[in-house]
């Protein structure tokens, strides 16, 4: 009954604003308006152009600054003071533009409305004119582009030797994170190896695999070189840090990279931002499926003594699954008892 | 030149013996460029009713995610979950779907498919299309297309969700989601047929630009609309084939074993034998149409407004060399961009700092577009037709879109933005909003040609103000979001803290974006009702100066009753200091108006004479 109450006010509004449609349309052809190309709406069409120039960007200003913190999310990484930097100067470049260029639309559409017995200028062309605002755009944005090419080449550049290797594996929908163990070297893997306890394929006639030790969430050290290599099992994902200003697409068949310094503990930032439950975050960037938006990993960095007695703690992958020693050729068993800590 | 004369003649003959149209052959199977053009434009409404719709129902999901969405059921069925709540998996196929009918079936359909169709002929002068019949099967394959994507949507397993790029491996692997199945088989298929009506259409409207011309209507005495089209065209028939390739390789991984795009997967719980292949490549194939594609959509807007802003400022565009050079440069650059959607894929980093170099260049002619625009106003006499109200805030939402451009083009702060709402804001405003603006411009401004009666200007300022403001608030707060960091093709942001803010402004804009869609219904009333019962239009409603204004209210199919105008001058004489009018039609020669000619102007004359006694010649040796 509800629903058939709201139906029926639906069809009295659109009803009533059909007649107001109609009688308005009678008066303007009694009133004989409608056969002029020029009516006064045209001047109400210029006064709200001016109306909602003053509107927009009355709003517009109130929002960027009286909520600059909500936007604007902190940086907890090198490279990202760099690329926040270049986003504030192009947002200023562009905010200049935005606002210059909006208000001559608007102004002039407003100060040149229609007027009787008046003439438009005839004003073709004027090369002048046209070389300025080709030159000028172009100069600003060769800035732009070097200043962008200085800091991308610095960001995507080789790691550093003694960066701390870390492989982020995307799947359907979770994140599997191993560390390259005491060697630091995250070993090989074979994608026809992967089974239900050895979810990353390890290859074991890899040496390096033998300490390599798998952990819930991300931890990393304050201040040192991390190296992300991301690789992904079945689909498109993409490692997304939003505070590290990092992102980097998984593929299967094709690792990736990403290096970067993280420059701010967990600890740090909740005091920081007032917030004891805050926690860096790994989120999938790339649309993956069903649960796309559910892929979360928690982030933990740590000041870098606690990172390496955290390290030192952590229990080799082979170590907790030592069934797995018979993939192990028998020339590595010795070594690979030893690196991974297996106590027989 | 003697040879379009020979056309002219032949297609003119034709047009005497063609009385006897049937229903089938006059509204159905028309080989008129006005019928057809007419067909793309409704076909073009009915999906933009279809998408819009859609993302009103996932912003349903996105501003008020606790919401019990259970009365839709009705209409979504097993889609909203028992709790009453949106199926996750049904959001991401919205989602695709949106993207999908919104880029390829409205804004390159409705908007190039419409205007091309109808103008080109009627701008430059010409009885029809060079081939009616291609022009004919151009708008059926995209029926055609549109009808297997419209059977997609009902499918179980719902139709492709894996976004509007349907980037494999997700898009080629059953397994990895529903909509991978069926729904995106019928995807592929009807796109390919897409494809194929835009190859179709885009060869006709190259060929009939190039050859069709009425007498006079040189390349530099072309309307921008004109020239508009003309690029869109050769971009589409570049950069479609392309995609086709793109769509065909990935038919064959998914149905025929092969491993163009796949390697080394591992998905529900068995190690696929592909390997070799890469998604990448996918990646290169589908951005090499996917970026030309975005001024597919925008270009032909942009020489619509160009148009219209001439017309109604009463003033000449300023700059129209400028402008066509900058729309050259535009469609040049179109192609060596694309590769900036893949910044962060994986992609070589030098590959990458080359194309935010070349990225950054383009929004150099797209600047001189828009100060060629503001100086167009300037000092101008504006009439604010709906038609120039949309024009206007087409040149507001590029340039708020095209700003963020900047950003995003720059491949070291894309690392933060790439795939956030920033993103979303910035193609949504340059791309979706500039085109549909340009779309409604268009259907304003030439309504009365098309139906040969006028819209309801007063609904028309309704609507333009309800969109205008609309669109702002939809899309501008999408920037804020995306500067906190939010992700696209998120069903729901509470998992993570980093994203838990901003459900207010989430739910301010889907509350925009449900009341801007229904505020379309305003120009679709206006549109329908105005088709029977709008007043009857005069022949020039606009004091346009353009060839289209010189054909009967009414035109019949070959447009012009007796001969094809000739056309003696280029089409923006407005406000000609000295002239009667404030406006000369292309239409009037030089020697007519002594009192307004420039100085090469009246240098003309000469050549007019010569013309015209050529002419007499031309007539005579064909009179046998």
């Amino acid at each position: 009954m509800f629903g058939f109450y709201i139906v029926l006010a639906i069809f009295l509004v659109l009803a009533i604003l059909l007649m107001i449609f109609r009688v308005s349309r009678l008066i303007s052809v009694v009133k004989g308006s409608d056969e002029k190309s020029v009516t006064g709406s045209n001047n109400v069409n210029a006064i709200l152009m001016v109306v909602f120039l003053v509107l927009f960007f009355g709003l517009m200003a109130w929002y960027s600054f009286a909520h600059f913190d909500s936007y604007d999310p902190p940086i907890a990484s090198d490279h990202g003071l760099v690329t926040d930097k270049l986003f504030w100067r192009t947002m200023w470049i562009t905010g200049i533009v935005f606002v210059i260029t909006h208000i001559l639309l608007f102004v002039f559409a407003y100060k040149y409305r229609y007027r009787e017995n008046h003439r438009a200028e005839f004003y073709p062309h004027n090369n002048k004119l046209e070389l300025l605002w080709t030159g000028v755009p172009a100069i600003v944005l060769t800035w732009l582009v070097i200043s962008g090419f200085a800091a991308w080449s610095d960001i995507t550049s080789k790691a550093p030797e003694d960066a701390e290797q870390i492989e982020i594996t995307g799947q359907q929908f979770t994140w599997l994170i191993r560390y390259g163990g005491m060697d630091n070297e995250v070993g090989d893997y074979d994608y026809r190896l992967i089974d239900a306890t050895n979810d990353l394929g390890m290859d074991f006639t890899d040496k390096a695999n033998f300490d390599d030790f798998n952990n819930n969430s991300i931890v990393l050290p304050k201040g040192r070189p991390v190296l992300l290599k991301i690789r992904a099992k079945d689909v498109l994902h993409s490692v997304y840090m939003p505070h590290m200003r990092l992102k980097m697409d998984a593929v299967p068949g094709m690792p990736t990279q990403f290096w970067f310094v993280p420059n701010k503990t967990t600890e740090e930032m909740r005091i920081e931002e007032n917030n004891p439950d805050f926690n860096f975050e790994l989120a999938c960037a790339e649309i993956c499926g069903t649960s796309h938006f559910a892929m979360r990993r928690i982030v933990t960095v740590l000041e870098p003594e606690e990172y390496d007695k955290w390290k030192a703690e952590q229990k080799s992958w082979l170590s907790k699954n030592p069934d797995y020693m018979s993939q192990v050729p028998e020339n590595l068993k010795e070594l690979a008892v030893v690196t991974a800590g297996i106590n027989e | 030149m003697a040879t379009a004369t020979h056309i002219d003649a032949h297609a003119h003959d034709d047009h005497d013996h063609e009385h006897h149209e049937t229903f089938i052959t006059k509204y159905i199977f028309s080989l008129d460029h006005k019928t057809i053009a007419k067909q793309f434009l409704i076909t073009g409404i009915i999906w933009a009713i279809i998408g819009a719709g859609f993302s009103a129902i996932f912003r349903l999901q996105l501003g008020f995610p606790e919401a019990d969405l259970s009365w839709l059921r009705p209409l979504l069925g097993k889609w909203i979950q028992p709790e009453g709540s949106l199926d996750p998996q049904f959001y991401l196929a919205l989602v695709t779907m949106h993207g999908t009918i919104m880029v390829f079936f409205v804004l390159t359909a409705g908007l190039s498919g419409t205007f091309s169709n109808f103008l080109i002929p009627l701008q430059i002068g010409a009885r029809d299309m060079a081939s009616g019949f291609m022009n004919m099967l151009s708008y059926w394959f995209f029926f055609l297309s549109s009808v297997i994507m419209f059977i997609s949507l009902f499918l179980e397993t719902g139709p492709a969700s894996g976004g509007w790029v349907v980037y494999p491996p997700l898009s080629a692997l059953p397994q990895a989601m529903d909509g991978s199945g069926l729904g995106m088989t019928l995807w592929l298929v009807a796109i390919v047929f897409f494809i194929v009506s835009s190859l179709l259409g885009g060869i006709n409207y190259i060929t009939t630009i190039i050859n069709l011309r009425t007498k006079g209507m040189t390349f530099s005495r072309l309307p921008l609309t004109i020239w508009s089209f003309f690029l869109t065209a050769v971009i589409g028939v570049l950069s479609f084939p392309v995609l086709f390739a793109a769509a065909l390789l990935l038919v064959f991984d998914r149905s025929f074993g092969t491993s163009f795009y796949l390697s080394e997967i591992y998905i529900g719980g068995e190690a696929l034998p592909n390997v070799g292949g890469s998604p990448i490549l996918y990646q290169h194939l589908f951005w090499f149409l996917g970026h030309p594609e975005v001024y597919i959509v925008l270009l032909p807007a942009l020489g619509i407004t160009s148009e219209i802003i001439a017309t109604n400022s009463r003033k000449p565009i300023f700059g129209y060399k400028a402008m066509i050079i900058s729309m050259l440069g535009i469609t040049v650059l179109s192609f060596v961009v694309w590769a900036h959607h893949m910044f962060v894929s994986g992609l070589s980093p030098f590959l990458g700092s080359i194309f935010m170099f070349l990225t950054l260049i383009i929004a150099i002619p797209s600047a001189v577009k828009v100060f060629n625009y503001l100086t167009t106003l300037w000092r101008g006499n504006i009439v604010f037709t709906p038609a120039m109200l949309f024009s206007i805030g087409l040149v507001s939402v590029f340039i708020s879109g095209g700003i963020t451009g900047i950003f995003l083009g720059n491949s070291a702060i894309d690392i933060q933005l790439h795939d956030t709402y920033f993103v979303v804001a910035h193609f949504h405003l340059v791309m979706g909003a500039a085109s549909s603006f340009g779309l409604l411009a268009g259907v304003y401004h030439w309504f009365p040609k098309m139906f040969g009666r006028m819209l309801d200007r007063k609904l028309g300022y309704i609507h333009f103000w309800f969109t205008f403001i609309g669109i702002y608030a939809v899309f501008f707060p999408m920037h804020y979001i995306g500067i906190a960091g939010f992700p696209r093709r998120y069903y729901s942001f509470t998992n993570f803290d980093a994203f838990s803010g901003f459900t207010d402004l989430n739910a301010f804009i889907s509350v925009a974006a449900i009341l801007t869609f229904f505020g379309q219904f305003i120009f679709l009333f206006n549109f329908f009702y105005s088709i029977f019962r709008g007043k009857k239009a005069p022949l020039n409603p606009w004091k346009s100066t353009t060839l289209e204004w010189t054909t009967p209210r009414v035109a019949g199919h070959g447009n012009w009753p007796g001969e094809i105008p000739t056309v003696y001058r280029w089409p923006y004489d407005y406000s000609k200091p000295g002239a009667e009018d404030d406006f000369i039609p292309q239409t009037v020669p030089f020697s007519e108006t002594m009192d307004s000619n420039l100085p090469h102007e009246n240098d003309m004359i000469a050549i007019e004479k010569e013309e015209s006694a050529s002419e007499i010649v031309v007539d005579g040796a064909k009179g046998h």
